[in-house]
């Protein structure tokens, strides 16, 4: 396919799975909803739990697909991705720390704990990419295992959080740490993720030209006059950006960065200026409907979309590890 | 110790030293390059070639003593302009990379490039141009990664040249290639110098190869400079000696009449 057509397909998707996902779940809503500005039940539902909540994964679907795929962009390795690489740890962590301080404050209209978390994920990075370095050249083990690492630590003080915190506290800590969207009420979520998943996407939209240089290896991309520090800086914040956002909203969801610009990478190729818009549609589609089936799959309850975006990637990482090709040592 | 004082210097390292850690791996280095010459850089394994060559890209930071590219030091230059006067091709590995030829030797045209925007039609035509010297536009839609060594390092040269810079540094642009691509290569390296005054920095342990193809010739040893001159020069100096640590036999060139080196013979056994 070429690839302006298939952008150009996938935006279509997107504007239809946005559009149709409002009207899929336990509560039949009627077309009618859309024009009658009503003050019954199902427009109720409607404006104030479907639409923000399909609002909200296709925001954060979006973010986690260009965070991964600028992720592996700097460390040169598909495996890389703000959940396995423990970025989504470091905003956790962060976020868990201002739920767990109580102190309510904002800042530019976005969220305290989103600051936070923005402020964790950056940690992370810092720490991951530090570890990576320090070694010479970039190891796919070296990288996975400081991930893994920086995860770890993150996940005990998460949980040494929790076993300080009350009973009920603790139990919405633990059902945010699993990844979902069900705390999505209102567009209150929505306007404070907007502005960061938004900055976030127009550094990486700043930068592709720079992004398929440092894909052919950091001293060819310096030689050709990229300033590979600053790249690496600006990818590093517009990606904590993103995820302290999302995260701070609905936990780690991981797996989205990390099998969708390899999907992307078969439809469009290598070109970032391409795999740019095609990966930020093709995240927001699949956390879209990934979220829809996990609040219907198991109605009246729901499955937290964590859980489930983890079991489809879980074995593809298995898979990209395993099976493939020199493509892991390299992009 | 420039032969054409006539001529403009585009590249001159003055005192140039490089340490790793504890370890110096360069020593008061000192040489300049003419506009349009053919300089190559000799010398043994760990001779400190390749850091020398990265040094005078910038891409690899700190050393003490001047490194002046067109008369303006190393570190008052921006990436992109910097890239617009020295380009760079690696030495060959097989790295993978997922870009086709055309792909790859546009995004030499980047020090032109501002955000958002795609490259133009001069930057097409260069592009293009590239690909037909170096005689890489036949295969111009495959992948690097489908390539051989010797087309690939062709590739990396079309990108430099796409990149239109004055200067061309290059690491052992030969040296993991078989004798048809050996000759292709300088073949077309030597054409680009001649007709499009490029200068160029080429590192290399071939001494033969070397005074056949280069202007001048700068001998590296041990970090330090050893000699520096034309190419019959070498053949008659004390370098040899400290360049090589090894037998050697001087012979002449049946074509070139210039001084050749060959192995001497292992030492016989007595009977």
């Amino acid at each position: 396919m070429r690839r302006p057509a298939a952008i150009i397909f996938l935006a279509l998707f997107a504007l239809l799975v946005l559009a149709a996902a409002p009207f899929i779940g336990m509560e039949r809503i009627p077309f009618s909803t859309l024009w009658q500005h009503g003050d019954d039940m199902a427009a109720r539902i409607f404006w104030q739990l479907r639409v923000p909540r399909v609002v909200m994964a296709f925001l954060a679907g979006a973010g986690l697909a260009a965070g991964g795929l600028a992720f592996q962009a700097v460390f040169r390795n598909p495996l890389a991705e703000p959940f396995t690489l423990g970025v989504a740890s470091g905003a956790a962590l962060g976020a868990s720390a201002y739920i767990h301080l109580g102190l309510p404050f904002s800042l530019l209209w976005i969220s305290g704990s989103s600051w936070f978390a923005f402020a964790g994920a950056l940690l992370a990075v810092v720490l991951v990419y530090g570890m990576t370095r320090t070694r010479q050249g970039f190891s796919t083990a070296t990288m996975l295992l400081a991930g893994v690492a920086v995860s770890f630590c993150f996940s005990s003080l998460i949980l040494f959080m929790q076993y300080l915190s009350d009973f009920t506290q603790s139990f919405v800590l633990l059902r945010w740490v699993m990844g979902g969207l069900h705390t999505v009420v209102g567009f209150g979520e929505v306007l404070t993720v907007l502005p960061l998943v938004g900055a976030g996407t127009l550094i990486v939209f700043y930068l592709t030209h720079e992004l398929n240089l440092v894909t052919t290896g950091e001293e060819l991309a310096a030689s050709r006059g990229v300033s590979v520090n600053r790249t690496k800086i600006l990818l590093f914040v517009a990606v904590s950006l993103m995820v302290g956002g999302i995260v701070s909203v609905c936990g780690p969801i991981g797996f989205v960065g990390l099998i969708v610009p390899h999907i992307c990478r078969l439809l469009v190729g290598p070109d970032h200026r391409y795999l740019t818009p095609a990966a930020l549609l093709n995240g927001a589609i699949l956390l879209t409907l990934c979220d829809t089936l996990a609040r219907t799959v198991m109605a009246p309850t729901e499955l937290p979309v964590g859980i489930l975006t983890s079991l489809l990637g879980g074995p593809f990482f298995l898979w990209l590890l395993l099976g493939s090709s020199p493509q892991v040592e390299a992009v | 110790m420039i032969d054409h004082p006539a001529q403009e210097t585009v590249l001159e390292i003055r005192d140039f030293s490089f340490r790793l850690g504890r370890k110096e791996i360069l020593r008061d280095v000192s040489f300049a390059a003419a506009r349009g010459e053919y300089l190559t850089i000799v010398g043994p394994n760990g001779a400190g070639k390749t850091t020398l060559l990265k040094c005078i890209d910038r891409l690899l930071a700190g050393g003490t003593g001047r490194i002046d590219v067109f008369g303006l030091p190393l570190e008052s230059y921006r990436q992109k302009d910097l890239a617009r006067r020295i380009s760079y091709v690696p030495q060959a590995d097989g790295r993978v990379i997922p870009f086709t030829v055309r792909q790859f030797v546009l995004m030499g045209r980047y020090p032109y490039l501002s955000p958002f925007s795609s490259i133009d039609k001069e930057g097409r035509r260069a592009a293009d141009e590239a690909l037909q010297v170096t005689g890489t536009a036949e295969f111009a839609d495959r992948r690097l990664d489908t390539l051989s060594g010797g087309e690939r390092q062709k590739v990396y040269i079309a990108a430099a040249l796409a990149q239109g810079s004055d200067i061309l540094l290059l690491d052992e642009p030969t040296t993991f290639l078989d004798y048809r691509h050996q000759a292709e290569i300088r073949d077309l390296l030597s054409r680009v110098n001649r007709q499009s005054k490029v200068t160029i920095v080429c590192v290399t342990h071939d001494l033969n190869r070397a005074v056949l193809d280069s202007d001048r010739i700068v001998a590296l040893g041990g970090g330090r400079v050893l000699f520096a001159g034309r190419p019959d020069e070498i053949m008659k100096s004390d370098a040899l000696e400290a360049l090589f640590r090894t037998p050697f036999v001087l012979t002449s060139h049946p074509e070139a009449a210039m001084p050749m080196i060959v192995p001497g013979l292992p030492p016989k056994s007595q009977p």
